[in-house]
Formats: C-alpha cells, sequence, structure tokens
C-alpha cells in the first residue's frame, strides 16, 4: 500500500515533468496592428512568425493581439496575457510610450521581454531589467550614427528635427553626441504633424550643410514629398525609420539618394540575410523591411533559448538568451551588460532598383556600438 | 528672421488655412443645416485621397484623379446619409457622435482591407511640381499657390452657390428654421442628402490635394478632423463665411506661431529647451486661440445661434 502509493506518486511527478518538457513556451505578441502605425506592427509579426515557420519548431504557443497604438490598450492587453493567458514571455511592441506602460510591470512579475524594436534610454540605464531584452536598438543608437556618419561627410552646420516626445528627444540628443560641427538650427515639431511648410521655410533661411530628421512613418513621407517639391537642395540625413521599405513606395523619387543609418539592410552579405530576405519575399511578396528584420531576429533569439533550456528554469533560460547564439540576419550580433545589442550600424543610400524603391549599404556609421546607458545599468 | 521667411510663413499659413476651409465648409454646413455633428468627416477626406491614389496610379493623370476623389466621397457621402446619417437627426447628440465615431471605425478597417496597411503612392504632376520665383525673391512650391488657388475658387463658389441659386436659398432657410421649410413643401430630405453629399465632396477634394504631398494612409483624416472642429467653433457653427475666415485665422496662427514663439523664447533662454518650450506653446496656441474667441464671442465670430 504504502509503497504503492509512494510509486504512484513517483510516476505521477514523472509524468508532470514529461508533460511539462513537451508544453510549449506560450509568447504574448502585443503589437499594433490596426491604425496609422499598423505597417510596422504588421512587419514585426511577419518576421516573427517566418522564423518560427522555418524552424518547424512546435515548442512556441504564439497569441498575437492588437494594441491599436494606445498605451492603456496594451497595459489591458500585458494584464490578460500575464494573469489569465499565463504567458511565460512577451514581446512585440513598436512604439517607446507603450513600451514604458508595459515592459516594467511585466518584468517585475517575473515575465521575461523580447523587445523587437522599441528601446527607451529609461530601460536601458537605471531602469534595466534581468528579465528585459531589446533585440533592435537602444533608441539613441541610430541617430548616432547619423551624428557619426555627418562627421564623416564633412558636414559642419546641421540644421536637426524631430518630433517632439520622448524618442524623438532622444534621437536629437543622440545625434548631438556624435555630431562635431555646429547646429544652424534645432526644431521640435508636432507629433503626427503632416504639413511642414513652415519647417521647411525655417531650414531653407538657416544657411545649413545638412539637415538631420527623424520623422517615422507617414510623418516622414510627408515631410519628404514637401522637401522635395520646395526646391530646397541642403542634404538629408536621418535613421532609417523614415526609408524603411514599406514606406519608401509611397514616397518615391523624394527619397533617392539621401543616406539613412541602420543596423540591417537586405544586402548584408551572410548567409542567414540571403536566406531571410528571399524566405520573406515568397511568403509575403514583398521585400523584407528592416522591422521585418527585427521580428525575424527576435524569433530566432527565442528558440535559440528554447533549444538550450527549459522555460521552467528561468535562471538558465535567461542564461541561453543572454548567450544570443543565433545567426542574426544582421551579421554580429551580442548583448552588452544592459541585454542591449552591441552591432555594427551601417549608412545606407536609397536607390531605385527597377521599379522598387530600396536601399543599398554605402559604409559603417559606427563599429560594434553599444550605447550611452550601458554603464547606468546596475543587475 | 529676414522678411522673406516672414513672407513664406504668411503663404504658408494661407495654404494650410485654404485647405482647412475645404474640410471645415463641409462639416459646418452639415452641422448648420441638420444640426448633425459629423465625426466621420475626416473619413471622407481620407477616401477622396485613397480615390485619388488608385485612379492616379491606373490612369497616371492627376486631374482624373481630383475628378475622382470627388466623386467617390460624394457618393460615398450620400450613400452614408441615406442608410446611417438620416437616422440620427433626431437623435441627440451623444448618439450622433457615437454612430459617427462607429462610422470612422468601419470606414478605417475597410479602407485596410481594400487597399492594405501600407501608405499609398499618390504625387504632384510633374507640371505642377517644384518652386516658382515670386515677385520678392521668394521661392515657393508651384503646388501650394495651386491649393490656394483651389481653395478660394471653391469659397467663391460655395459663395455664389449660397447667397444666388435656389439652392442656396433653402440651404439658408434650414439653417434658421428646418421645420418651417419642411412645411413650405421643400423635399428636406433631398435637401439633406444633397447637403452631405456637397461637404463630402469638398473634403475628398481636400483629401486628394493634400494627399499629393503628404501620406495617403489609413487614419489620414482624424488630425484634420479636429482643427476642422476648432475652425467651426471659432467661425461660428453653420456659418460657411466663419469657415473661411476661421481657417485662414487658425493656419496663420498656427504656422507663425511655430517660428516666432521658439524665436521669441530664444531671447532669454538658451536653443535647445526655447525650441522645446516654443513648439510645445505654439502647438497649444490655436486652442488658445480658440479660447479667446469664445470668451470674446461666445457664438464664435461668424455664428448666429449657440
Amino acid at each position: 500500500m504504502r509503497t504503492g502509493s509512494l510509486l504512484s506518486l513517483a510516476s505521477a511527478a514523472a509524468l508532470c515533468a514529461g508533460m511539462a518538457a513537451a508544453e510549449p513556451v506560450k509568447v504574448g505578441m502585443i503589437t499594433t496592428l490596426s491604425g496609422g502605425g499598423a505597417s510596422l506592427g504588421l512587419a514585426i509579426r511577419d518576421g516573427f512568425m517566418l522564423a518560427v515557420k522555418q524552424s518547424g519548431s512546435t515548442d512556441i504557443e504564439l497569441i498575437i493581439e492588437d494594441d491599436q497604438r494606445k498605451p492603456e490598450i496594451a497595459v489591458q492587453l500585458a494584464d490578460k496575457m500575464i494573469q489569465s493567458e499565463n504567458v511565460d514571455i512577451l514581446t512585440g511592441i513598436v512604439w517607446s510610450n507603450l513600451a514604458m506602460a508595459v515592459i516594467p510591470s511585466a518584468t517585475a512579475q517575473g515575465k521575461i521581454y523580447l523587445s523587437p524594436n522599441a528601446g527607451p534610454s529609461a530601460l536601458a540605464g537605471k531602469g534595466c531589467h534581468p528579465n528585459y531584452f531589446n533585440v533592435a536598438w537602444q533608441n539613441d543608437n541610430l541617430h548616432e550614427a547619423a551624428g557619426a556618419y555627418a562627421n564623416t561627410a564633412g558636414y559642419t552646420n546641421s540644421f536637426i528635427m524631430a518630433p517632439n516626445y520622448p524618442a524623438g528627444q532622444d534621437a536629437l540628443s543622440g545625434y548631438k553626441r556624435q555630431f562635431e560641427g555646429e547646429l544652424a538650427g534645432e526644431l521640435f515639431t508636432k507629433l503626427g504633424q503632416t504639413d511642414y511648410a513652415s519647417e521647411i521655410a525655417q531650414i531653407r533661411a538657416s544657411g545649413a550643410d545638412s539637415v538631420f530628421f527623424f520623422l517615422p512613418g507617414g510623418m516622414g513621407i510627408s515631410f519628404l514629398k514637401q522637401y522635395a517639391d520646395s526646391g530646397v537642395d541642403i542634404p538629408l540625413i536621418g535613421p532609417a525609420f523614415s526609408f524603411d521599405q514599406d514606406i519608401l513606395q509611397a514616397v518615391g523619387d523624394a527619397a533617392l539618394g539621401v543616406h539613412n543609418t541602420s543596423q540591417w539592410n537586405k544586402d548584408i552579405d551572410n548567409p542567414e540575410n540571403k536566406a531571410f530576405v528571399t524566405a520573406f519575399e515568397a511568403e509575403y511578396g514583398r521585400l523584407p523591411s528592416l522591422i521585418a528584420s527585427q521580428g525575424y531576429d527576435t524569433a530566432n533569439l527565442l528558440l535559440s533559448a528554447i533549444d538550450k533550456a527549459d522555460i521552467n528554469d528561468k535562471d538558465a533560460f535567461l542564461a541561453a538568451l543572454r548567450e544570443a547564439d543565433f545567426a542574426s540576419v544582421r551579421g554580429e550580433f551580442s548583448f552588452g551588460p544592459n541585454q542591449h545589442p552591441v552591432q555594427d550600424i551601417y549608412v545606407r543610400e536609397v536607390v531605385k532598383e527597377g521599379d522598387v524603391y530600396t536601399n543599398k549599404l554605402v559604409g559603417l556609421a559606427l563599429d560594434n556600438h553599444s550605447d550611452a546607458y550601458a554603464s547606468e545599468c546596475k543587475m | 528672421m529676414s522678411f522673406l521667411l516672414l513672407v513664406e510663413q504668411l503663404l504658408n499659413g494661407l495654404q494650410l488655412g485654404v485647405m482647412l476651409f475645404l474640410t471645415a465648409a463641409g462639416l459646418t454646413l452639415v452641422f448648420g443645416v441638420m444640426g448633425l455633428i459629423n465625426l466621420a468627416h475626416g473619413s471622407l477626406f481620407m477616401i477622396g485621397a485613397f480615390a485619388a491614389a488608385a485612379t492616379s496610379v491606373a490612369t497616371g493623370s492627376f486631374v482624373l484623379a481630383a475628378i475622382a476623389s470627388v466623386a467617390a466621397a460624394v457618393v460615398m457621402g450620400a450613400l452614408v446619409e441615406v442608410t446611417v446619417i438620416r437616422r440620427l437627426y433626431k437623435r441627440d447628440h451623444l448618439d450622433q457622435v457615437l454612430a459617427t465615431f462607429a462610422l470612422i471605425l468601419v470606414f478605417s478597417e475597410a479602407t485596410r482591407w481594400l487597399f492594405g496597411s501600407f501608405p499609398l503612392y499618390l504625387n504632384i504632376p510633374d507640371y505642377l511640381a517644384g518652386p516658382v520665383t515670386l515677385p520678392g525673391g521668394i521661392d515657393y512650391p508651384l503646388y501650394r499657390l495651386t491649393i490656394i488657388a483651389v481653395g478660394l475658387i471653391v469659397a467663391g463658389g460655395l459663395y455664389l452657390l449660397i447667397t444666388k441659386t435656389r439652392l442656396g436659398i433653402q440651404i439658408r432657410a434650414g439653417e434658421s428654421d428646418r421645420e418651417m421649410i419642411a412645411a413650405l413643401g421643400v423635399n428636406i430630405s433631398v435637401l439633406y442628402t444633397l447637403v452631405f453629399a456637397l461637404g463630402a465632396g469638398l473634403a475628398g477634394l481636400a483629401g486628394a490635394l493634400v494627399g499629393a504631398i503628404q501620406s495617403v494612409q489609413v487614419g489620414m483624416g482624424e488630425p484634420v478632423l479636429i482643427l476642422a472642429f476648432v475652425v467651426i467653433v471659432i467661425g461660428g457653427i453653420g456659418s460657411v463665411k466663419g469657415a473661411l475666415v476661421g481657417s485662414i485665422l487658425v493656419g496663420i496662427t498656427d504656422t507663425m506661431g511655430s517660428i516666432l514663439l521658439p524665436a521669441l523664447f530664444r531671447l532669454f533662454m538658451d536653443n535647445a529647451s526655447a525650441s522645446s518650450v516654443g513648439s510645445s506653446l505654439a502647438s497649444m496656441l490655436i486652442y488658445i486661440l480658440m479660447a479667446c474667441v469664445l470668451i470674446w464671442k461666445p457664438t464664435g465670430l461668424f455664428g448666429a445661434r449657440a
């Protein structure tokens, strides 16, 4: 009787253990799938799902929800995913303000967060957390690279411009951190602004030799079209966001020749990237964007950790994530002490290939670059 | 700050104002004649832009694209009026806001379903591209001058329509007493559909004109809608003249504020914080203007009733 119950207990325990091993890792993806910013969320989702599909892995159970680009909805979805769906890992958020609303509370509740895009400075320095990984960049990175590029291109007098919100302020300080020249003017625009006639008039009057701007999504499309039509011919520099594959077709000729900075491009020469670009085009019928590459890398990072460790052994799983033992499509990739990327950032130029507007690599802006906040992170 | 920059900014303000007028005119007519708050007006603006982009890709002609934008918005406006809006006139404003907000969601998702989530391409035609040199040596984009001209022509046309035609008399009569003109034998439901379709067509045209210099994407109508509401509150609800004056006032305040305020703060602050404070204040300026107008004239500049 006694041995019998012990035996059954043991077999029950064995059964449980067996089930735990077979149980897939539950991933909650909260991203923007409707409204004006939907193209970014779709790119993350498509990249992520492509990587999961290619791996053939059955270890991931993916739940996808739309945050509509609203912080309060993102918070509700995160609560639902953590409390009732009981996910192990959260990912997907595009925007820094939504990230700030969701990530600190999710990581404090013991959930792992893998950021495929937003990298607010507050989470890279003092607010860093062992459960938080950024697979894309710290927000300042591409702007720092743009400043470094402006130096090598010989520009000495820049007019700089970004929307008046946290990521816009990070953008201007990132550019100024690297740029060694003078500023001909510094301007904050309204978030979501669509008419830039007033800003363009000030650029014309400023006597600058270069214009740095950070205007993601539709704002960038509007600015570039109006700038091209204004007859002002001061060269433009910007981070990749206004020149990403999914919006370039809407900008058209107005973007041709503009230099922009990015940690990825479709012609980075490594086998993983080539395979990614071909597979993405075959699957979705369009060229992948920078944001899609970030979604793809996020999924591959997660898959590499699942291969090495059991999600129920939290410490081992985090250690496996920190190793970043996956082949990133951007080439060399590792995590710094604050679990943000250390990576090369390139300069790209907008070109036309046949009928398609796209980017080609023209140089390296920053080599093996980390971020300015890593030293403040105490983990 | 040079004289040339100021003149260029004045032109920019005028152009923004004229564009706002095209959207606000329809909104204020619908509110004045039918007493309806139409939040879906911005969606008609978006429909105009998408119709223009699709036509421009298919035919390569900007004129056809502009015509298509008006046609699409008029048809969609009439359709919505007959199927949905008509049922709302007797309801209170809260029901109208709820129902027309639902229309925004329906239109946005339907547009995404038809055209996808990625912004569309609509560009300025070659013959309107590039800057022209104005007297005094100002380089100004020809396309923006065209927008100003089109807007002023539409404003003149609306003035003639409202003061000189039978339809205009009925619209004005509808504004002052809805029941009475129905009792006089005017077919009020046809009049309502016409007014709604007219407003929709103007919004559609604005969408096409603006779409060529901005990004044609889902959700592009909502920021314009907010500004259009500010305009009609300043101008006086129901007044087309008020909408014109209000639009140009808002346009010029907005563009001049965005350069003058940061320059003002630069006198006693360092550059970075002056830009930041000045820009923040400049984006509030039109709302401050609206508050001041309402304190001075609670019904708006040309408003007949509150």
